[in-house]
């Protein structure tokens, strides 16, 4: 009887384990395979773009879905075909890539995790090029590009973080401001938290920035996790804070939630301030009223010009850096809840484009 | 002779008819949602028989064969080491970084390397055993809690202090030295068949076979895997045979906790030779069905672990052609897994029932 009892145990916990653990809920990534209605007189009739995203795929109302306007932008612009993939595991990454590279004039990894598979199977596709988002495709050492059809789309997010901190630290009432990073560890979100940081010390020294991250590397989980991102951001607006950024992906949505649930509770107003997608357009409408902004991270802008320059032979390896002054970054406006200071944003942003304000990187 | 091929086909016939019975369940799937299943299963077949995807099949393989191994040393003693994900995972960082800081000649440092994880892997393992003998704590609680322990709390903790780098990302720890890296296999592959494109056969499949025969001949073929597997069946009984029980617990542990510590070795030695964020987690979990759909047999273990395998690296061809949603192949490796159990158990009741007959015609015969 006892056998048979851990015999079940081990079988459920077994199933459930191995299916969270390659669980990868892509909506519809599907959707995009094979599309061919090209716009006959599309200077990309021919060619196809073969985009390939980072685990979660088309549809986590942030990231992927920047680079997937990119594409949907250059479909409709140039006729391109869009192929796209989403690895169901890590180790597909290569082989994903190399399918994409058999099919494609451009093949862009979604996600700095791609840039070791694209170097290396950059080497044995000569014929294709290759973009990586969030890596710079640089070998350090030398200086040189890691392959010479290879180019990384880096941005500087510590500069659009800047921005809505700026746009936190005026319009924050408890001078208590909260920072939700998705997984600390990497040296990724801590730009977007060094720049907010900034950002709201510069117009608001007295605010005090509360700052936590949902997951540690080696874990990915905190960037999606909406159920732990609620948490810390309820906790957070239980400890006074009024304003929080989350820098978290997927996660992000859990903050709007407590948002809403928090003013619904206290009567009082609390904001969320979104991330890499204008997520006033992306979250559900119920919510929207609580995105104060948003940082945009332009991934759309850099696979859409990194597909252009492919089509008219402007291709040039390595590092293509996307920061202000090249509309690599911003903050959003939609919903008109900031309309009131963004001459002070601004002022901001012409001070750091002409390099009176230097940004820093690291927290 | 007779009785034995019949009860070899009935072993063989449990496998074949879960995997029939997950095919015909994962077609009406696809059916309902509107795809043609032959189409998709033919589009994965054709991809996923191209000597590249095949490479990549046996790269998935073997690390979810070494980690099916090291959940069926637990389950033969009647053990549920859900821990292969922890001890994988805190092996492959120690090693990384102890194999990145040292420089031996040649072969030794490949070997210091591997000893290193399975060393870890064990010691992390038999944590839990020493637990469960010295305090009652249950293994399953006790893996899952040293999961988070060496994930959440050691690894992250001390990747800080051994990043290569100042802050970048995608850095992880120092590159281990082209003397700790394993030879692939491709020399050997392509005498028989073409130049393989882009892809290397890691060298541990080797080593996971090598793992294989030593689990069948410690398992079944040594008076300690008797003991092993006596205890697993009845400690009582174990125990009045002069086993002790507490101690198999704890070297049964050790056992799966050192072959838990080769799983992301393919990773390390053979793919990125330093601990980063591109290694690939789940793989401990992944072993632990593997295990039950290969009934812990050597070779059982290695059919499912290749069949997970394929379906793993041919399903990206799924979102190229849109011939059915990729997420299919987790639906069909769950209904295979849930088959499995049904078709095995079913057959077990076949199997007892026969051997009662049988012993009532022996004792009638006997009596006559």
């Amino acid at each position: 009887m006892r056998k048979q009892w851990k015999f079940l145990l081990a079988l459920v916990a077994a199933f459930g384990l191995f299916a969270a653990a390659c669980g990868s809920d892509g909506d519809d990534a599907a959707d995009g395979g094979g599309d061919s209605e090209a716009a006959a007189d599309g200077i990309g009739a021919d060619k196809t773009v073969g985009l390939t995203f980072d685990l979660l795929g088309r549809g986590d109302q942030s990231f992927n879905d920047s680079a997937a306007a990119g594409t949907d932008k250059a479909k409709a612009d140039f006729g391109v075909t869009v192929n796209e993939i989403t690895p169901t595991d890590a180790s597909a990454r290569a082989g994903d890539l190399q399918l994409q590279a058999e099919n494609s004039d451009l093949v862009v990894g979604v996600g700095f995790s791609f840039a070791q598979a694209a170097a290396e199977v950059a080497a044995e596709n000569p014929d294709v090029k290759f973009a990586v988002v969030d890596d710079s495709m640089m070998n350090f050492d030398t200086g040189e590009p890691l392959a010479p059809n290879a180019a990384g789309l880096v941005f500087a997010e510590e500069q659009g973080s800047y921005l809505v901190g700026v746009a936190a630290g005026l319009k924050t009432e408890t001078n208590v401001i909260g920072f939700i990073g998705g997984v600390s560890g990497i040296g990724l979100i801590e730009k977007f938290e060094a720049g907010f940081v900034a950002g709201v010390q510069s117009v608001n020294p007295d605010a005090e920035v509360k700052v936590d991250y949902i997951s540690e590397f080696p874990d990915f989980a905190g960037f999606e996790s909406p159920d732990r991102g609620k948490e810390i951001a309820s906790a957070m607006y239980g400890e006074g804070a009024d304003i929080i950024y989350a820098a978290a992906g997927l996660s992000g949505s859990g903050m709007f939630q407590a948002a809403a649930d928090h003013t619904a509770a206290e009567g009082s107003k609390v904001w969320g301030i979104g991330v890499d997608s204008d997520q006033y357009n992306t979250v559900d409408p119920s919510v929207q009223e609580y995105v104060l902004t948003s940082m945009l991270k332009r991934v759309d802008n850099a696979v859409y010009n990194i597909t252009e320059d492919v089509l008219k032979d402007n291709f040039v390896p390595g590092e293509v850096r996307y920061d202000l002054a090249a509309g690599g970054v911003d903050y959003s406006t939609t919903g008109g809840f900031i309309d009131d200071i963004t001459g002070e944003i601004d002022e901001a942003k012409q001070a750091i484009i002409d390099g009176e304000i230097e940004v820093p990187t690291a927290p | 002779m007779n009785n034995r091929m019949r009860s070899a086909s009935l072993a063989l016939a449990a496998p074949l008819a879960s995997l029939l019975l997950a095919f015909l369940l994962s077609a009406l799937v696809l059916v309902l949602v509107g795809s043609n299943p032959l189409v998709a299963f033919g589009d994965m077949l054709e991809y996923g028989s191209r000597l590249e995807i095949v490479i990549d099949m046996l790269n998935r393989a073997t690390p979810l064969y070494l980690s099916g191994i090291a959940a069926a040393i637990g389950f033969r003693m009647n053990l549920f080491n859900i821990g292969v994900e922890g001890q994988y995972q805190l092996a492959m960082f120690v090693a990384a970084v102890v194999g990145g800081a040292l420089a031996l000649p040649g072969f030794l440092h490949l070997l210091l390397i591997l000893v290193v994880a399975m060393i870890v892997g064990g010691l992390w393992s038999g944590l839990a055993g020493l637990l469960k003998v010295t305090r009652g704590v249950n293994e399953v609680i006790g893996t899952i809690m040293l999961n988070f322990i060496a994930i959440g709390g050691i690894i992250a903790a001390l990747i800080g202090r051994f990043r290569d780098g100042e802050i970048s990302t995608n850095s992880g720890t120092k590159l281990i030295a082209e003397s700790g890296w394993m030879p692939n296999l491709n020399g050997f592959v392509e005498a028989f068949t073409r130049d393989i494109k882009g892809r290397q056969l890691s060298g541990m499949l080797v080593v996971a076979v090598l793992v294989g025969i030593a689990y069948h001949l410690t398992i079944n073929r040594s008076r300690f895997g008797f003991d092993l597997r006596a205890s697993g069946l009845n400690p009582m009984a174990a125990r009045s045979g002069g086993v002790p029980p507490k101690r198999m617990v704890v070297v049964a542990m050790v056992l799966s906790g050192a072959a838990a510590g080769l799983v992301g070795m393919v990773d390390l030695v053979s793919r990125y030779h330093r601990y980063d964020n591109n290694f690939s987690p789940g793989l401990g979990f992944a072993g632990i069905a593997v295990a039950l759909l290969g009934r812990h047999h050597p070779v059982g273990v290695a059919f499912a672990a290749l069949l997970f395998a394929f379906m793993d690296s041919s399903s990206s061809i799924l979102q190229v052609t849109g011939s059915a949603s990729p997420e299919i192949v987790i639906i069909m490796q769950g209904v295979i897994l849930l088959t499995a159990v049904i078709t095995y158990e079913y057959v077990n009741q076949i199997r007892q029932r026969e051997e009662t007959k049988m012993a009532a015609l022996a004792t009638a015969g006997g009596a006559a």
